[in-house]
């Protein structure tokens, strides 16, 4: 039998102290790590500005503040409308392009229909309680929702900050977007 | 209507529909106290799953009861924290 077995006197097992200063260590770090972040968060781009596209943001935005998500909503292109506050209040639906409306496209594109489906849909809206887009903006705002207008759009489009909802956020871009959606639990793109 | 809690708030969302009856009833609850009940008047149909999954989907708050009427819907949330 061979008596040229490995010296085994170097004992490398750690000491009951240094066991404890460890797990101690790693207690701080998983407290750290899980503390850090329970608060829930919703981020959604809104690129759209029809009537009909503006309320599944703003309805979701508000119900995600009532489940205490912390939301940002990044407005940009035509999204951005809904921000404004004077276009915010005339959004037209488009009776074209939608073969769910009443009237054949042939028709819908004839001068003047786009009013008159968005009169149409106004009026639906009204005696169906359903809550209009500035009630629905107001409404997120109180309870916390954060309205980014994305700045390359308000350029684009000629706007002044002053044609905003008090508290919509201006001067952010892609990046602040981007940053919010790698954060959140949900992401959505309207 | 009911006598088995004490009511301490009462909404009335009557008429109002997605997603108002949720939000507002998120907005009531949070100045109430803890241990507080609010009872919620709705007439949108969507009320009854909505606030349902709401309730269970949000901390500090409990659904006690819900009750479907001829055509008000009433729910009762206690605040849990």
């Amino acid at each position: 039998m061979s008596t040229d077995t490995p010296d085994a006197t170097v004992d490398d097992t750690p000491s009951r102290a240094e066991l404890a200063a460890r797990v101690d260590e790693l207690e701080d770090a998983l407290a750290e790590a899980t503390d850090q972040d329970d608060t829930k968060k919703m981020s959604i781009i809104s690129t759209k500005g029809t009537l009909d596209m503006a309320y599944p943001p703003l309805i979701l935005a508000s119900t995600a503040a009532a489940f205490d998500y912390e939301v940002t909503v990044f407005h940009t292109f035509w999204g951005l409308d809904i921000l404004h506050e004077e276009r915010s209040k005339s959004l037209k639906l488009s009776s074209v392009g939608n073969p769910n409306m009443p009237v054949p496209n042939a028709v819908a594109a004839l001068p003047g229909m786009d009013r008159v489906t968005t009169k149409m849909m106004e009026k639906k809206i009204a005696d169906n309680d359903t809550a209009t887009i500035e009630e629905l903006i107001e409404t997120s705002l109180d309870m916390g929702v954060e309205f980014q207008a994305c700045q390359m759009t308000i350029d684009l489009m000629d706007y002044d900050e002053a044609d905003f909802y008090d508290g919509v956020t201006t001067g952010v871009g892609a990046a602040t977007a981007l940053q919010d959606m790698a954060d959140a639990d949900i992401q959505l793109l309207v | 209507m009911s006598a088995e809690f004490d009511i301490t708030e009462t909404l009335d969302v009557k008429g109002a529909s997605c997603p108002m009856p949720v939000v507002k009833t998120k907005s009531a609850i949070d100045d109430l106290a803890e241990g507080e009940i609010l009872e919620v008047l709705a007439t949108d149909p969507g009320s009854m799953s909505d606030i349902d999954g709401w309730a269970s989907g949000t901390d500090g708050v409990e659904l006690v009861d819900q009750e479907e009427g001829d055509d008000v819907y009433t729910h009762y949330i206690r605040k849990t924290e």
